[in-house]
């Protein structure tokens, strides 16, 4: 029998879970607007791919960004050879201007504190590192991004301990709640070594207001623990109330230990760029600098997207306009989306950032329980045909919300899912519950809200497609980095 | 409840304030001397000439003419744009397919295409460096140990121990029979464990071997394979350098004994490979986990998120190793280039009567200077080497680094300059053998006449020419060697 380590076997990888279904059903009928206008819809996949023809008009414009242009390859050895752990220094200027400016110029980083890591899934890992013993603890306000779990728990051994927020004061986070939960992972022996934040939020779409983040900062400090703000967000901001970023509370607040302080970023969501896996690990604490830079080594950027980050990123026209488009394009799409939703009766928490909204459907379950969550999240998949998150996987203790994003499309197939829901909507009020999904006259004609067992379970049962070795393996969430 | 007295020490991991990154070591001292004063051939003629770094650049000319006229390769160029959005968001951890592809391809061919690999096995890393902790997780609790037979990469201590708590042991090697790894040696490492109560989970080779340049050869891989399936523990092979041999014998995979040993359990095998040194390029990150075990690739596929290759890489290297002309033709033409180096270099050595590892293999030579030492010691090692680096100006990497079990070894690096830049580090080394030689003669003679001139040496005039003819290469100015020293 051989043996391999305990991480290796255990689950803490996160995808032993059932939201696994939800994807599986979106790989095998995926929507097409053409070739296959009866698909699921993916809309759990938090995405920006509003702006792709700003970025590749400018590279268009500027092929000295690339090593591989007839402008660009005299420098393709110098780069290919490039592995130093601090980065191109252009590119850590870049990527520090960049995110002054993302903050509206308010605060500026500099950039011998910005160290590398393999996307924000890296960065959240290394800091935990950094930071925790296995065992250790970090306090995270829920709902929060699933992946968390995994990416701050399973290879460091930290586990995280939620503080539950909920909708009856719109999910704030409040010092109480903190306290409490601090106060708790006392009594049950558990050491508590930070505090991690995403804000904007994901799942919620909303930011943290100045008086949250200063008791934040209080609360760290009066606790001596740290404080890791995910801020990877923050350029997906649309309207007001204006993102504070907790480099401008550090500026503001006279008595905050900065070693205390550590921000995590990524160029994922604000630029649409997953797949270039750029994570930044920013830190006021100087040993965590140093330690994370070593640790990068296991997560560099590729230095040939360095340089053309680099170049793209310290291009102020660009990134000012840039910025400004996405803002507004998010803003757009946020507005006919909600506006859709309302439509149909559907509301959702106020945001004002993120790629997504948090969709109140509780009144849409059969019992305030995690189960009829569940079931309903099924028949969303199975017969709405849209692949939305159920706040069960970001841990609401609150049953019956949902992410839904919106970003990842265009508009035509916004469109689409918001008839798809509006037409679901309608068939459960009139008190039509179709596990069946036969047709009704609430319907488009052009709907068909047929089910096919026999489809689904040839996905379950059909072993070749959960082999490994499978290129048609059901994807889940998690294989994407980043959801 | 109020305040926690939380002491300024355990404000962060144990990880972060311990040593465990091996980075506070003397070694260290070695490339600050390089920073401080870097050889350029115009700028600084007399600068330090970087001889530590492992890194491949014979065959960049290639390289960008293949990028030249291949502008599809490149999600940037205007024949390539169209693809940059479906590659930004690209992120799937199973890696893009034709990426993949291109890789196993590209494996087997370094293999003369005697094996071939799946595809749906090439997990990616951030490097190899990532790939090497990745599979250390992997296969290792915290506490238990990879066997590692000496002298090996220093970066390992890093790589497999220092997030994992995993430990390395060592299989101690010795030159009196060219650093074999035998099945004697294997034994008495993994009874030491035994005895220290220490479990050994795996036992990691490099081959071919850094620092040796040498490969294993098939008899010694079987019995490599026998010894770990007996013992029912898990081989890591980094076949890193598989692609820089350059001559006789040929180079054995582990892939290869896997087609022959039908009773090998698959299970316990796994490879580490990369695109950094065989391909020169370090800074894209390639690294890749190839494991025969199920699991092991699943479950390393999960934690690839922490490490994946950038998609605008992969597309660049899905497109350059799918070029089947173009790899052929780099593999032949590298292991030339390669070969022809190390042929300059051993003959410059040989010139002066210094020793080295007979080798086929790698991007450098392990030179043995132990007749050198003032005494069979790490101590005279390290001594020997400060004035390797401040006065030969050459920073190579002192034996105890890899953890040499013999002190006088070095690890002289040959691929990563270009001809004349070889030619006076070279012409640095024949000069400081020389005069070790003539110091060494003066020694013994034990007699230093009155009128004969005393030879007084000063850092300052070390910077001067003046030897003569006879000695030394009537090329190059030479910095003088700083073992002649003597006072009047």
């Amino acid at each position: 029998m051989v043996v391999l380590s305990k991480i290796a076997t255990n689950d803490r990888h996160g995808e032993n879970s059932p939201y696994f279904d939800g994807w599986k059903a979106y790989d095998m009928n995926p929507y097409h607007p053409t070739k296959n206008r009866d698909g699921v819809i993916q809309m759990g996949l938090a995405e920006n791919q509003l702006c792709f023809d700003l970025s590749e008009d400018w590279i268009r414009k500027n092929p000295k960004a690339s090593i591989c242009t007839a402008e660009g390859v005299d420098e393709f050895k110098n780069i290919a050879i490039f592995q130093d752990y601090h980065g191109l220094p252009e590119f850590r200027q870049a990527v520090a201007s960049f995110m002054g400016r993302v903050r509206g110029g308010r605060v500026k980083f500099d950039p011998e504190r910005i160290v590398m890591s393999g996307g924000a899934t890296g960065a959240n890992e290394l800091i935990m590192f950094c930071l925790a013993d296995p065992g250790d603890a970090f306090l995270v306000p829920s709902p929060y991004y699933p992946a968390f779990d995994r990416d701050l728990g399973w290879r460091t051994g930290v586990q995280i301990v939620p503080v539950h927020c909920d909708s009856s004061n719109g999910f704030l986070i409040t010092k109480a709640a903190l306290e409490a939960a601090y106060e708790k992972a006392q009594e049950d022996n558990i050491n508590i070594k930070g505090l991690l934040i995403a804000n904007p939020s994901n799942p919620l779409g909303t930011v943290l207001d100045r008086d949250t983040l200063k008791s934040l900062v209080s609360f760290v400090n009066e606790k001596n623990i740290h404080l890791v703000c995910d801020e990877i967000y923050a350029a997906t901001l649309f309207s007001t109330p204006n993102f504070v970023s907790i480099s401008e509370i550090m500026q503001e607040m006279e008595y905050c230990n900065p070693d205390l302080i550590h921000i995590v970023y990524s160029l994922s969501k604000d630029m649409g760029l997953p797949g270039f896996r750029v994570g930044i690990v920013y830190s006021y604490n100087d040993t965590v600098v140093s330690c994370g830079r070593k640790m990068s080594s296991f997560g560099l950027v590729s230095s040939q997207t360095q340089h053309l980050l680099a170049a793209m990123l310290s291009d102020e026209e660009f990134v000012g306009n840039y910025l400004e488009q996405s803002s507004k394009r998010l803003e757009k799409r946020h507005n006919a989306f909600t506006k859709g939703l309302a439509k149909a009766g559907i509301t959702c928490l106020k945001s004002n950032a993120g790629l997504f909204v948090w969709m109140d459907l509780r009144r849409l379950l059969k019992e305030q329980t995690l189960e009829a969550e569940m079931a309903l999240w099924r028949v969303i998949i199975n017969e709405v045909k849209v692949n939305v998150s159920p706040g069960s996987s970001f841990h609401c203790s609150e049953p019956g919300w949902f992410r839904v994003c919106f970003a990842n499309m265009d508009d035509e197939t916004v469109e689409v899912a918001l008839q798809r829901i509006n037409a679901f909507v309608r068939q459960e009020k009139d008190g039509n519950n179709k596990a069946q999904g036969k047709r009704t006259k609430c319907l488009p004609k052009k709907l068909q809200l047929s089910f096919s067992f026999r489809r689904y379970d040839e996905g379950l049962m059909s072993p070749h497609i959960m082999s490994p070795h499978s290129p048609h393996v059901p994807l889940s969430p998690l294989v994407r980095a980043r959801t | 409840m109020g305040f926690v007295d939380r002491s300024r020490e355990n404000l962060l991991s144990k990880m972060a304030t311990g040593n465990g990154h091996g980075e506070n070591s003397p070694y260290f001292d070695g490339w600050k001397a390089y920073e401080n004063d870097p050889f350029d051939a115009s700028e600084n003629p007399r600068g330090v000439i970087q001889m530590g770094l492992a890194e491949n650049q014979l065959c960049f000319d290639l390289i960008q003419d293949w990028i030249k006229k291949n502008p599809k390769a490149s999600i940037c160029t205007p024949d390539g744009v169209d693809a940059f959005r479906d590659r930004a968001i690209f992120q799937d951890y199973h890696g893009l397919a034709e990426f993949r592809n291109a890789v196993a391809k590209f494996m087997a061919k370094v293999r003369g295409n005697r094996v071939r690999f799946d595809p749906d096995r090439i997990v990616m890393s951030g490097g190899a460096t990532g790939a090497h902790e990745t599979i250390a997780f992997c296969l290792a609790n915290p506490g238990e140990a990879f066997l590692v037979p000496t002298p090996y990469y220093p970066g390992f201590d890093r790589d497999l121990r220092w997030r994992t708590g995993v430990q390395l042991l060592p299989v101690v090697c010795e030159s009196f029979n060219n650093f074999k790894v035998t099945r004697k040696a294997l034994e008495a490492a993994y009874e030491r464990a035994q005895e220290a109560k220490i479990r050994v989970k795996g036992l990691l080779i490099t081959n071919p071997s850094n620092p040796l340049g040498t490969i294993l050869d098939r008899e010694t891989l079987r019995s490599i394979v026998s010894f770990i399936n007996e013992k029912n523990i898990h081989l890591v092979c980094d076949e890193i350098y598989a692609a820089t041999v350059f001559s006789e014998p040929g180079f054995v995979s582990v892939s290869e004994i896997m087609e022959e040993e039908i009773t090998c359990n698959r299970d316990l095998i796994h490879i580490v490979y990369s695109l950094s040194k065989d391909m020169g390029f370090p800074g894209f990150r390639v690294g890749i986990i190839y494991s025969y075990n199920d699991a092991v690739v699943n479950c390393s596929r999960k934690m690839s998120s922490f490490g994946l290759v950038s998609s605008q890489t992969q597309h660049l290297i899905a497109s350059m190793l799918s070029d089947d002309e173009f790899v052929d033709r780099f593999i032949a033409e590298s292991a030339k280039r390669l070969g022809k180096r190390h042929e300059v270099f051993t003959q410059g050595l040989d010139q002066v009567g210094i020793g080295y590892l007979k080798s086929n293999a790698g991007l450098f030579l392990w030179m043995d200077l132990h007749h050198l030492l003032k005494e069979k010691t790490f101590e005279a090692e390290m001594e020997l080497w400060r004035v390797i680096i401040n006065e030969v100006k050459l920073n190579v990497s002192p034996g105890s680094s890899f953890h040499c079990s013999e002190p006088g070894w070095f690890r002289v690096c040959f691929a990563n300059m270009d001809d004349s830049t070889m030619e006076l580090a070279l012409t640095r080394i024949i000069t400081f053998a020389l005069q070790s030689k003539e110091l060494r003669i003066q020694r013994k003679r034990q007699c230093w006449a009155s009128n004969r001139p005393r030879l007084s040496f000063s850092k300052r005039r070390m910077d001067d020419i003046m030897m003569t003819q006879s000695l030394l290469s009537p090329h190059s100015p030479i910095p003088q060697s700083p073992l002649v020293r003597a006072r009047t």
